[in-house]
């Protein structure tokens, strides 16, 4: 039996209570998408290593045309962290888009896709905390998901290829110690630089009602960017892509480090990120809320 | 890439350099360099094309010209001849020439003889042609009355240029006392030794330079003048260097004429570039006595290119200071400061490569300002000269441009024609600045050897980079036959600014032929040895030079401190801001646990809401009744906090409602169906939404909501398999968890068959004792009928009637008769005294409103008149009113 307190609240209910991390971790960790994401992280080492074991390494195509990262590629074998780099290589272009995307464009358009966004206000759960509750949440997974990667495919590199120097083709090798250190320097920008498509598609997310419509306008939009990187004829305008600086993690295998690109990349990330966090937030909490 | 950055910055910049007092030099230059990037980028120039005559003689030229005057108001403008390179034409450095214009120069560019719209022929920098061409031109612009003058037909002015431009800088500063600077870039000091190093004919530059100069009528020589033409095609053929070519080439050197330069010489020279190596420069800076000379290397060159962003910003700086200095007077003395940079990694974003300068006081020359002596090991060795110098090793890709400098590691030997000697790991690593010396011994059975000296950087992965494709020629004579007789000879290898890592070898190659070289024609076999174990490599104590990038470490903690404070700061509102509108309450409502005022909702024209009024008090269960479209749904979702009304109030318990008001927590709703997590059982999902409410579990009645919701064992499955009808259930058990103090409830019977309907109603009655209430919206009658002690009937976005159901649905004096005999009937309720009147209805209906007359009284009249009463039914004010409204509707009655 409820009584009345001094804020005119049911008794026991606190603002800053209602929707806990937690419990909001909860909600999305029984969901299939979350598992199957993470699941997929540690499942993509796994093929990798698989193909590498059945692909001859006769091939030697000398890296003609791939650009000179391509020695990332050819060192992939050479221990577990060149394993674990290699995995994280491949997959930052498109596949961790993917799961940033998923786990940020989802989170609030699949509530109202569902109905139960409506049941949450009314709870209430305050707009600015259900998104900063959300927002946290999701980048929470974004980031155990780039951690569930990069552990397994390290713990499976290291057992399959041993633990040797890091080799980044770039320059000298890099001792284990050493290159483990920048290892997680790769990860975590690489997760700073993904803040854009989290950015993204957290914003598409307060504005459809359609999951799919946020998590693929996100990509389709990350695409478009990367895409009109590559046209060079754009000249400084690329600077202010959102993707310009998707590579420069690159930057920190090279001996000494070179991290002008990476802080230049990270202002982007952080800059965009922000913007569009800010635009959801303004839109969110004005918005009807009619789903 | 290009930093704008506004002066604050530049500011910042100081305030850094202040702390850093070791490098204020260097961050000066950064600052400059972000001051000079920062430029306004419009075109702040006029231009003027000429054809000026040139040198007449036997060979006329006429010179195109284009001169870039400043449009800064000044009268007279202190004026840079600007060269372009080999192959070029004026509009090569028209970039360049731009960009001088904005600083304030009038820059005269223009085609050398022989190149672009330019007649005569290339006579390559020869004084009595090119070189005279040029003075000239400074004639030219002696005469202008735009150019600042040092005295009558001296005009101020500077000689910048590049490669051939550079060797014509130098020349002209020579022959021509009126030059005030000069800034030559990767340009020769002896054509003879740059083309034919140690005797040894560089035929794969030679050929890319001469092919430079083809075209024209003449197929073989082009536009080449015939002294040099044949020159080449003498040198070409035979490799060897005769008296007559040397002196031809010398006659194009600055090498013979070094002393006479006066005029502050800027060199800057390129570490990837085998066509015109550091040695080159060196040897200018040696020569040039009789002017300041300062020396700078950068990572770029014949074969490496502009270079890296950073590298291109600190040469434009240092020629800006340079000509600043000399030729207005304008900024600070120059330091003489040595400035080198090194390729330290690759710019991934770019797919280019970054370098990292270093800035040292004074220059060292080829030589470092220390050495270290590692040792090499090998034993002697035999190699063989194949016939005509093929097949041969690979070191570099002369006219590849930077794409060349690549080839560094795929650099190749071939087995047999090579000797290799190798140092241990070099622990700490160490960085090579200079020309490395060994001294080695060669033997040949004929008495001559052509070798192709190395030093190559070995990774401990076996990896050996030979940095820039750089090689010493050496054409060895008077030989002799074995190793024992052989005297020791002092190779000077390639100047490099080379950073060997911790662990790496280095490795000293000896090779008998190489494509970039004209190797002998005879095949011999060469015996090879160190004369002396000792590998001399040259090092200088530079200080790394901080460059704009700096800033940007400081631009992105500023970012991420702002984003925190933001965020810190968007907090802190918002608590303040909500605290307030909590504690905002109407007292005389404080009771009353919904009042809506006056609410109206539009959406753009389209009116949902027009004007709403109602209140829902403790106990009463109050339907909200309407049709389709009515606007119930939407007062719903402004009663929760989903949108916004346009106008007018709500209050629960007297406290204005906002979307997240607190007082909401004392609400249960289900509004607009059900909406549960999929993946979750009913179970789980009602628990993840008390979680979510953050209050204590005790408060929920989770046993009271699961009777409700009576799905038996289906609790447990996942809602997604669940029909419409459980999830309605569920959604109304949802709403009374924590059984709160009005429960709203929007078409709670949707889906439920009639005796779940059934039970529903007894539910909502029984829930609106102990002071809570029910606001249930409907489009059914009945169920309003059955269920509400209120109802509030709303059409078109209005109420049109409320109150309590008894008074508005209960009997009325209205009662439908259905009768056998109409006519009769009306004369029997005539007789009645107090029936007010009827109306005929149909053949057999009649309509009459009874007054005080009971029901039962009026029956058995009509009865004991002998008129047949098939059916009576009472007519009810609130179906009236439905039906009056629903009766224009046409929309069927579904959901909502």
């Amino acid at each position: 039996m409820s009584t009345l307190t001094l804020q005119g609240a049911a008794e026991g209910y606190k603002a800053h209570r209602t929707l806990t991390v937690g419990s909001e971790w909860r909600r999305q960790w029984r969901r299939r998408r979350t598992q199957l994401a993470l699941g997929f992280m540690v499942l993509l080492p796994l093929i990798l290593l698989v193909a590498f074991e059945f692909g001859s390494d006769s091939s030697d195509d000398g890296g003609g045309g791939r650009g000179q990262f391509s020695a990332l590629v050819d060192v992939a074998t050479a221990g577990g962290l060149n394993f674990a780099l290699f995995t994280l290589f491949v997959s930052s272009g498109f596949l961790l888009v993917v799961v940033i995307a998923l786990f940020c464009g989802d989170t609030i358009a699949s509530e109202a896709s569902w109905g139960s966004l409506r049941y949450l206000l009314a709870i209430p759960v305050p707009r600015a905390r259900l998104l900063g509750v959300k927002l946290t949440v999701a980048l929470g997974y974004c980031a155990l998901a780039m951690v569930t990667l990069l552990a397994t495919a390290l713990a499976v590199g290291t057992l399959r290829y041993g633990w040797h120097p890091l080799r980044s083709g770039l320059a000298a090798d890099i001792p284990a110690g050493e290159g483990l250190v920048r290892l997680l320097a790769v990860t975590g920008y690489l997760g700073l630089s993904l803040l854009v498509v989290a950015g993204l598609a957290f914003l598409l997310s307060t504005l459809t009602d359609a999951p799919l419509g946020a998590v693929g306008g996100a990509v389709l939009l990350y695409i478009v960017s990367s895409i009109l990187n590559q046209i060079t004829a754009l000249g400084g305008l690329r600077n202010f892509l959102p993707t310009h600086y998707s590579q420069a993690y690159l930057g920190l295998l090279t001996t000494p480090v070179q991290v002008d690109d990476a802080v230049k990349g990270a202002i982007s990330a952080l800059a965009y990120a922000a913007i569009f966090w800010i635009a959801a937030w303004v839109r969110f909490l004005r918005k009807d809320v009619t789903s | 890439m290009p930093v704008r950055l506004p002066t604050l910055t530049v500011g910042l910049m100081r305030s850094i350099s202040r702390r850093l007092a070791g490098v204020v030099a260097a961050v000066g230059l950064a600052v400059a360099a972000v001051a000079m990037a920062a430029q306004p980028a419009q075109a702040a120039y006029q231009t003027v094309d000429a054809m000026v005559p040139g040198a007449q003689g036997d060979d006329p030229a006429m010179l195109d010209t284009t001169l870039y005057l400043p449009d800064d108001g000044e009268s007279k403008h202190p004026a840079v001849l600007l060269a372009h390179g080999f192959g070029g034409t004026k509009q090569s450095v028209a970039k360049d020439a731009k960009d001088l214009a904005d600083r304030g120069y009038a820059v005269l560019t223009y085609s050398a003889r022989g190149f672009g719209r330019s007649t005569g022929h290339i006579h390559l920098d020869a004084p009595q042609y090119e070189i005279k061409d040029a003075q000239l031109l400074l004639d030219w612009l002696a005469a202008r009355t735009d150019i600042e003058l040092d005295a009558a037909g001296d005009p101020k002015v500077g000689v910048v240029g590049g490669s051939y431009g550079g060797g014509l800088a130098l020349l002209l500063a020579a022959y021509d006392q009126r030059v005030d600077a000069i800034v030559p870039m990767i340009t020769w000091n002896d054509l003879n030794t740059a083309l034919v190093p140690n005797g040894v004919f560089k035929q794969a530059w030679a050929g890319v330079f001469f092919q430079g100069g083809s075209g024209g009528p003449d197929a073989a020589c082009g536009r080449w003048a015939a002294d040099v033409c044949a020159a080449y095609l003498k040198i070409a053929t035979t490799g060897v260097l005769d008296e007559q070519t040397k002196a031809l080439l010398e006659e194009r050197s600055p090498a013979g004429v070094l002393g006479r330069i006066k005029a502050p010489t800027l060199l800057i020279q390129g570490e990837a570039d085998t066509l015109f190596p550091l040695s080159e420069a060196d040897a200018n800076a040696r020569g040039i006595t009789g002017a300041p000379v300062r020396v700078a290397w950068y990572t770029g060159g014949h074969d490496g290119g502009e270079g890296p962003q950073s590298d291109q910003d600190r040469t434009k700086f240092l020629t800006l200071q340079w000509l600043d200095h000399y030729l207005r007077g304008s900024a600070e003395t120059p330091s003489s400061s040595f400035t080198y940079s090194r390729v330290t990694g690759l710019d991934a974003v770019e797919r280019g490569r970054l370098a990292t300068g270093y800035s040292v006081d004074a220059y060292p020359g080829m030589g470092g300002d220390a050495t270290t002596t590692v040792e090499l090991t090998g034993r002697a060795q035999e190699i063989a000269s194949p016939p005509n110098g093929s097949p041969a090793a690979v070191s570099s890709l002369p006219g590849a441009g930077a794409a060349a400098s690549l080839l560094s590691s795929f650099a190749t030997d071939l087995p047999g024609q090579h000797a290799r000697f190798e140092t241990q790991p070099i622990n700490g690593g160490l960085t090579i600045v200079g020309s490395p010396k060994v001294r080695i011994k060669v033997a040949s059975p004929t008495g001559e050897a052509t070798i192709f000296v190395k030093l190559y950087d070995v990774a401990p992965d076996g990896t050996a980079t030979l940095d820039n494709g750089l090689l010493t020629p050496l054409k060895l004579t008077g030989l002799p036959k074995t190793l024992a007789e052989a005297q020791p000879v002092e190779v000077t290898l390639p100047g490099v600014v080379h950073r060997v890592e911790d662990g790496n070898r280095l490795r000293l190659v000896v090779a008998t032929a190489d494509q970039a070289y004209l190797g002998p024609v005879d095949p011999v076999t060469y015996s090879v040895d160190l004369a002396a174990p000792q590998l001399t490599l040259p090092t200088v104590d530079g200080t790394p030079i901080q460059t704009s990038e700096a800033l940007w470490v400081w631009v992105l903690v500023g970012l991420v401190a702002a984003l925190i404070l933001g965020v810190v700061a968007a907090v802190v509102i918002a608590r303040v801001r909500g605290r307030r509108k909590e504690q905002a309450i109407t007292s005389e409502y404080a009771e009353t646990p919904l009042s809506v005022k006056g609410l109206r909702k539009t959406y753009g024209k389209f009116v949902a809401v027009d004007e709403i009024s109602f209140t829902v008090e403790r106990g009463q269960v109050v339907g909200l009744l309407g049709p389709n479209g009515a606007g119930k749904t939407t007062s719903l979702r402004v009663l929760m906090g989903l949108t916004q009304a346009t106008a007018g109030d709500v209050l629960i318990f007297g406290h204005k409602l906002a979307p997240g008001a607190p007082v909401l927590s004392r609400i249960g709703a289900l509004v607009e169906g059900p909406g549960f997590l999929p993946h979750l059982t009913g179970e789980q999902n009602l628990r993840a939404y008390w979680r979510a409410t953050g209050r204590p579990w005790e408060d929920a009645q989770f046993t009271e909501a699961l009777a409700i919701a009576g799905l038996g064992d289906a609790i447990h499955r996942r809602v997604k398999t669940y029909s419409h009808g459980m999830k309605q259930r569920l959604a109304v058990a949802q709403a009374m968890l924590g059984l709160p103090e009005l429960l709203v409830l929007d078409e709670p019977t949707d889906g439920l068959d009639p005796p779940q309907i059934a039970e529903m109603r007894r539910v909502l009655q029984r829930y609106a004792v102990d002071g809570r209430a029910v606001l249930v919206s409907s489009h059914l009658l009945a169920e309003v009928e059955q269920t509400c002690t209120h109802a509030v009937v709303v059409h078109k976005g209005r109420v049109v009637a409320s109150g309590r159901v008894d008074e508005i649905v209960g009997d009325t004096p209205t009662t439908q008769f259905e009768v056998t005999d109409l006519d009769l009937a009306q004369k029997v309720l005539d007789r009645v005294d107090g029936v007010a009147g009827y109306a005929v209805d149909g053949d057999r209906t009649l309509i009459a409103d009874l007054g005080e007359v009971p029901r039962t009284e009026a029956v058995a009249a009509l009865v004991r008149a002998g008129v047949g009463v098939d059916r009576v039914t009472p007519r009810r004010r609130l179906e009236d009113a439905f039906l009056a409204l629903v009766g224009d509707s046409t929309a069927g009655s579904g959901d909502r």
